[in-house]
């Protein structure tokens, strides 16, 4: 009797220790998790910080071996290939997304939450090709609007699926109150239903240029990076992401510092963005 | 028709129009997958002529003599996502199961948002972080620890390089761990309590409740969001680019270079030397493709089964 329960005392602390363990252990995992974010970023200040002065922003890249210099044309051209791309993606995005939330018994809404899906997993560089075949292949040349259009459709179906997600939390209630004053359909969804979930599809804009920002696979072979300072759109740009790749991979000294200020600048953009639009999401969620 | 229903509002011209509006642009995304297979298909199509079935069945890459196989990469894809899998899994599924099950609850949101900054790091920079410290680091310490330790495997012998399989599989792992994770918890999070309730209530630990009601109820679901990181880890570029070594070559050796499908369209499409390269490197993105496609799919079905209609998956993406 005695003997069985003490047998029973001791299984019962071999489980509960068990369960302490694996607690322990997952644990650890977390603390494995976030240490790779901690050492990037870490880095990324050491390395990049002390290349950030003006000239960095301002100044063109001087010949390979010389001390100097900037990539002013980098952070321009990114800030048009992205802005074009958002241009393009956004308003299409956000327009099927609506389409998907309030017309759910269409069959054109399954297809293309489905398409969405797929074409979300699909590898940016196989996005870049297609934007090659389709742009640069026609005009025989590279171009930055072919670097946006690979965006673009990287942006679109990210778009799509948070508007659709945000869109869908809207009560029907909400609804029926605006159709019962007498609003037509358009301006229920436009005025009260869309109005009312801004912040959501703002925050999913904003993840969506966060995203695409950064994406340096489909530029290789469409935007191609440039040395010099351009806004045309018909021509080769240049794009912070191509910049860090070519510094990184780049012989000099000099090139790798000016990389890891490049990627530390991209990182501090990508950051900003992402963190203000989960801030904002969260806002919404709880108020 | 629309018009055979009953409505209760008058149907206005803005109803009509703004309707055509969003159907066009909900049409617009079906229509950019047909143009991409399309187009893929295409470019593709000599090479698939010549080459056949046959291109993903031999080894020999050469431009010049204009001879294309592309097993190599097709092997470097898998083993270098496998590796990441291999490492991935385990730490994700930790954290996720921590996080959902055990954490204080001011811990919960903090470590998912933190994790999920992973997520955001663009894949240059860990291509930058991976050249500059990570490669140096392993070079010198882990992969000579791993050769004395499990050299007598035949994937840790031979020649020390820096930039190889090995190196591309662990940073690829740091990359797809946050979205393995942030599946798993939402799968995890759309388990019923009264699953949790029913175990513990039976007397189980809570590591035990976990084991048997949890993670069974969540399975599937799970095993999507592992499928989901597979499919990610198969189209990563830039990083595998800047860390795999790049050479056409089938190596038992994880230490040793290795090249994937994706970073042979990223480095070799804007200087392919002839038509039939470019070819070839589009049938290689239309193989990438597909198979990408049948992944992700199989992956969001097994996410539907456990978490229907919560959108899961779709947010981490």
């Amino acid at each position: 009797m005695t003997s069985a329960a003490a047998s029973g005392a001791r299984r019962r602390a071999f489980r509960r220790a068990k369960s302490n363990v694996m607690v322990g252990l997952m644990i650890a995992a977390v603390i494995l998790a976030v240490l790779p974010l901690v050492l990037i970023l870490a880095t990324l200040v050491i390395k990049g910080a002390s290349s950030l002065n003006l000239a960095f922003f301002t100044k063109l890249p001087v010949p390979a071996g010389e001390v100097g210099g900037g990539v002013a044309h980098a952070i321009v051209g990114t800030l048009v290939i992205v802005g074009v791309a958002s241009l393009i993606g956004l308003p299409i995005g956000i327009a099927a997304g609506i389409y998907c939330a309030e017309y759910r018994s269409s069959r054109l809404t399954w297809v293309t939450r489905f398409v969405a899906d797929v074409l979300n997993g699909t590898p940016s560089i196989v996005i870049g090709v297609f934007a090659w075949t389709l742009i640069v292949a026609k005009q025989k040349h590279f171009s930055a609007l072919a670097g946006s259009a690979a965006l673009a459709m990287l942006m679109i179906p990210m778009v799509m699926r948070t508007t659709e997600e945000m869109i869908k939390l809207v009560p029907n209630s909400l609804r029926e109150a605006a159709l019962a004053l007498g609003y037509p359909r358009w301006r229920t969804t436009l005025g009260v239903v869309v109005r009312s979930t801004l912040p959501g599809i703002v925050t999913g804009s904003m993840l969506a240029v966060a995203r695409i920002a950064g994406e340096t696979a489909p530029l290789l072979f469409t935007a191609l990076g440039s040395q010099y300072f351009s806004t045309k759109l018909n021509q080769p740009m240049a794009a912070l992401p191509l910049t860090v790749f070519t510094y990184a991979t780049g012989p000099y000294e000099e090139w790798h510092r000016f990389a890891w200020a490049s990627a530390l600048v991209l990182i501090i953009v990508v950051f900003v963005l992402s963190v203000a639009a989960r801030l904002t999401i969260g806002r919404t969620r709880h108020g | 028709m629309t018009t055979a229903r009953p409505t209760l509002f008058r149907r206005s011209h803005g109803d009509r129009v703004f309707r055509t509006i969003l159907t066009v642009a909900a049409v617009v995304i079906p229509v950019l997958l047909a143009l991409l297979i399309w187009q893929l298909w295409g470019e593709a199509a000599p090479a698939v002529r010549r080459f056949g079935l046959g291109f993903v069945t031999t080894s020999t890459w050469d431009p010049v003599a204009e001879q294309f196989g592309a097993l190599p990469l097709i092997f470097g894809t898998l083993v270098s996502s496998l590796i990441a899998l291999v490492i991935a899994v385990p730490l994700s599924l930790g954290v996720a199961i921590y996080l959902t099950e055990f954490a204080p609850n001011a811990l919960r949101q903090p470590v998912a948002f933190v994790i999920g900054l992973l997520a955001a790091i663009p894949s240059v920079v860990y291509g930058l972080w991976g050249i500059f410290v990570l490669i140096p680091f392993l070079k010198s310490s882990v992969f000579p620890l791993l050769r004395d330790t499990l050299g007598f495997l035949p994937f840790f012998q031979g020649t020390i390089y820096g930039p190889s399989m090995l190196s591309a599989g662990i940073i690829l792992a740091i990359m797809v761990m946050p979205y393995i994770m942030s599946v798993a918890r939402e799968v995890l999070l759309a388990v019923p309590n009264s699953q949790r309730e029913a175990a513990l209530a039976l007397g189980a630990t809570r590591w035990e409740a976990v084991t048997s009601a949890v993670i069974p109820y969540a399975r599937s679901g799970i095993i999507g969001a592992v499928i989901l990181g597979l499919g990610r880890a198969l189209g990563e570029t830039m990083a595998v680019t800047m860390l795999i070594g790049n050479r056409h070559e089938i190596a038992t050796s994880l230490f040793a270079p290795g090249y994937t499908m994706a970073a042979a369209i990223a480095n070799e499409f804007a200087e392919a030397v002839g038509d039939i390269h470019l070819s070839s490197l589009a049938y290689v993105a239309l193989v990438l493709f597909a198979v990408t496609v049948v992944v992700n799919a199989g992956a969001r079905l097994l996410i539907w089964r456990v978490a229907r209609g919560s959108g899961a998956g779709s947010s981490a993406l």
